[in-house]
């Protein structure tokens, strides 16, 4: 179920600030944050955020298309390595 | 003929039945579309009149996204997904469930007939 329209688009307080002083000081710079379940507003654009997944974090360039999501959509959480390995292995044998 | 939204002309069935073989109505939309036109949801295809079929064309080409237009809109909306890189985009490329089903069993629906996997138990 997608979030109540009326609280508004949740957005990490402490990222938006560091992302607000980059803006108006005009700079770019990585962030690092572990909030992934925060919005990615209009404001972010241009930005490059450096999303944790858990183990580390993962620099994604905000482009206007992402505004809207959530930053841990560009974040995966997992590796798949594929199946099936142990039994090429055991065939070789 | 009933030609509404390009090819489609199902006759023989109701109305409220017919619409619904176009892409992009189903029949919440048809009833809400015969209402709105007042076209009985009774009638048979073919024995519409003219003049009903060109209300309800008249309605579908002005205000309805449906067929061709409705398809594009739908593959663009998972392109975005994809070429934005976003974890929805990566299992629409990968052909796995999108919206976090399972996977050790089922989603058969979306990964296709299963595959032979494993190790066969004798061989050389």
């Amino acid at each position: 179920m997608s979030r109540s329209s009326k609280k508004g688009p949740y957005i990490d307080v402490k990222l938006s600030q560091k992302v607000e002083a980059m803006n108006s000081a005009g700079e770019r710079r990585v962030v690092r944050t572990w909030a992934r379940a925060s919005t990615i507003y209009p404001g972010m654009v241009g930005h490059t955020v450096a999303v944790h997944n858990g183990k580390q974090h993962v620099p994604v360039f905000i482009t206007e298309q992402m505004v809207g999501h959530r930053l841990g959509e560009f974040s995966p959480t997992r590796t798949f390595r594929g199946h099936g390995k142990d039994a090429d292995r055991r065939t070789r044998r | 003929m009933a030609r509404i939204a390009g090819i489609d002309l199902p006759r023989e069935k109701r109305v409220e039945i017919g619409l619904t073989y176009i892409y992009g109505i189903g029949l919440h939309t048809s009833q809400t579309l015969l209402q709105r036109t007042g076209v009985n949801p009774d009638t048979r295809v073919r024995d519409l009149s003219d003049e009903e079929v060109n209300r309800l064309r008249d309605i579908v080409d002005r205000e309805m996204r449906v067929e061709g237009d409705l398809r594009r809109e739908v593959s663009m909306n998972i392109k975005r997904l994809m070429d934005i890189g976003s974890y929805r985009g990566l299992r629409h490329r990968r052909g796995m469930p999108v919206r976090g089903q399972r996977t050790k069993t089922n989603a058969r629906t979306r990964r296709g007939p299963k595959r032979a996997i494993g190790v066969r138990k004798k061989g050389r």
